[in-house]
């Protein structure tokens, strides 16, 4: 594929083709390990694939003056597929994905080819996301800073002092995004937590920038950045489905680390092709 | 300690644009406050909010920033201790985590606000280099070196302020990683490190007075530890006295007997440490050392025992 679209003329038909492949070959490597994240990769995966085919821009080479950080780390397959796809990780990395000789693990490490930070200890990405952007902003760098957190990780404390320094500091070149799917261990959290609700009004009381779409719609994503006022860190509150793709894994907690039996696969192969038909 | 600190930051920060400084709500006295007027955008203040702090810091260095978090030690070490090893450790950046008023400097602030086990801490996580100077001109050069260092993240033990000059007419220059004779003799061995080197001086002039040759040592880099120093230390003495301020396991004794035993040292050994308690005393710093066990007196008396 390759698409290296320009950023504002994204091809939201070509990233919906992209998905598909890219949950495909997730799922592929699914029967390579005993287990993976495919829940919360399938659950992000139009939200990452906007970031790094519509709004990060490239030059001629592909490289970018902006950044990507994984903060909900345990949904880096998702980023692993892409980075493969744009030549960044190979094939044969991905291929020795949890194997003793190779360089992936479930969650992304600095250091590793297109890996900006170590992640996957929940709670950690937007200081770290907020710390990159303060810098490109003294240093008067053009990038912007994109980040995706999950909803289970905006419970954490260190979330929140992180929130509040980014709009504190001013750093309007950072963009995150919560893959709000609704789930985790221990059920919904509209129901364990309905305290955590509502998302909008907390962040727009924190002094950012709001908006709300469903991610798993590319160009409603791309849009909500694209539109964005500017002069305030952006999160974009994104409504998603843990496992979407695989009816049986759709909203079902187990999924979120398990890999498919070879008759589960089967179906999930027919599925995701049945998905463009 | 303190204002040296900050004044050697500030000439720092001054030839440096890299450096930055977050800091969690600490009045910006001295020199600190000339490095907040003078480069507002390079002096963060995220407010009480440590794990941020340690976490934006990653962020800054991740981007080319050499940047040191400062706040009362326990609040720059504990509170943020997963952001300590996941962000800066795990991913081996120069940041320097500065803890103010180490171990028990803070007497009457009570336990909340002491890290009599900082040095056991900071010790087990991978990559973390730690620095623990005994006096201001130790501090002057340890704050210079943390300013230039590459090889990954320091913890930087700071005092208060007014602790006295003890380095001047030092036998060794100071160096990072190496063992520091203050002064050298052949009987006595004092290694220690960090404000209680005071203590030590005053320890290694009464053993002076009583005849003795006693060497006193500022192991200012307690990690990575001078293992070759140590060595040739328990070898050239007959006694080795080990006295520092940190919990009895995990700290400057633990690592000198792992080394005495792995090399077969065969010198009379001691190691004077913090007891493993929380003691509830809120007199002076001198005062709740003695409580655990550490005076010049009691140190001198455990000897003569012996």
């Amino acid at each position: 594929m390759n698409d290296k679209t320009p950023r504002n003329s994204f091809n939201a038909v070509a990233a919906q083709e992209r998905c598909r492949a890219f949950r495909r070959r997730i799922l592929d490597i699914s029967q390579q390990v005993s287990a993976l994240h495919i829940g919360s990769a399938y659950s992000c995966t139009e939200i990452v694939d906007c970031i790094y085919y519509g709004l990060m821009k490239r030059d001629e080479q592909g490289n970018s003056i902006d950044t990507f950080l994984m903060s909900k780390g345990h949904g880096c397959m998702i980023q692993y597929v892409i980075l493969e796809d744009l030549g960044v990780l190979t094939r044969q990395e991905l291929d020795r994905y949890c194997t003793a000789d190779g360089i992936l693990g479930c969650h992304p490490d600095y250091g590793n080819p297109g890996i900006e930070a170590s992640t996957g200890s929940l709670g950690h990405g937007l200081s770290m996301a907020v710390g990159m952007a303060y810098v490109a902003k003294v240093n008067r760098d053009t990038g912007t800073v994109y980040c995706v957190l999950s909803d289970g990780e905006v419970q954490e404390g260190s979330t929140w002092e992180a929130t509040m320094m980014a709009s504190s500091f001013g750093v309007s070149n950072l963009v995150a995004f919560i893959d709000n799917n609704d789930f985790q261990s221990l059920g919904r959290t509209s129901e364990t937590h309905p305290s955590f609700y509502p998302l909008r009004e907390k962040y727009e009381a924190f002094g950012w920038e709001c908006a709300e779409v469903d991610g798993h719609d590319s160009q409603a994503v791309f849009d909500a950045v694209t539109a964005r006022n500017g002069d305030k860190p952006l999160m974009v509150i994104c409504t998603t489905t843990k496992g979407r793709g695989v009816s049986y894994m759709e909203n079902v907690p187990i999924w979120h680390y398990r890999s498919p039996s070879p008759e589960e696969y089967q179906q999930a192969v027919e599925e995701l092709a049945g998905a463009l038909a | 300690m303190r204002n040296v600190f900050s004044e050697t930051l500030y000439e720092c920060a001054t030839q440096d644009p890299s450096i930055y400084i977050v800091v969690a709500d600490i009045s910006p006295a001295g020199s600190m406050g000339k490095f907040r007027d003078e480069y507002p955008e390079r002096f963060l203040n995220v407010g009480v909010a440590e794990q941020s702090m340690i976490g934006i810091c990653a962020g800054l260095a991740l981007k080319g920033a050499q940047p040191f978090a400062y706040t009362i030690a326990t609040f720059s070490l504990y509170r943020p201790f997963e952001m300590v090893r996941d962000d800066l450790c795990y991913q081996n950046l120069p940041v320097t985590v500065v803890g103010m008023g180490t171990s028990v400097v803070y007497s009457t602030l009570g336990g909340t606000h002491h890290t009599q086990e900082d040095v056991a801490i900071a010790s087990a996580i991978p990559n973390m280099q730690i620095l623990a100077p005994c006096d201001p001109l130790e501090m002057h050069l340890s704050t210079l070196h943390c300013a230039k260092q590459k090889a990954g993240p320091m913890y930087l033990k700071l005092g208060k302020a007014g602790e006295p000059v003890l380095t001047k007419n030092a036998e060794d220059p100071f160096e990072f990683g190496k063992l520091r004779y203050i002064r050298k003799g052949t009987d006595t061995c004092i290694l220690c490190y960090g404000p209680i080197m005071t203590m030590a001086l005053e320890i290694a002039d009464k053993l002076t007075a009583q005849g003795e040759s006693v060497s006193l040592i500022s192991a200012h880099t307690v990690k990575p530890l001078d293992r070759d120093g140590v060595t040739q230390a328990l070898k050239d003495h007959k006694r080795v006295l080990v006295i520092e301020e940190n919990a009895p396991h995990g700290g400057l004794g633990s690592r000198v007997k792992e080394i005495a035993w792995d090399t077969g040292a065969n010198c009379d050994l001691k190691c004077f440490a913090l007891k493993d308690e929380f003691i509830h005393y809120y007199g002076s710093y001198e005062g709740l050392l003695e409580a655990h066990g550490l005076s010049t007196d009691r140190i001198l008396a455990t000897l003569q025992e012996t």
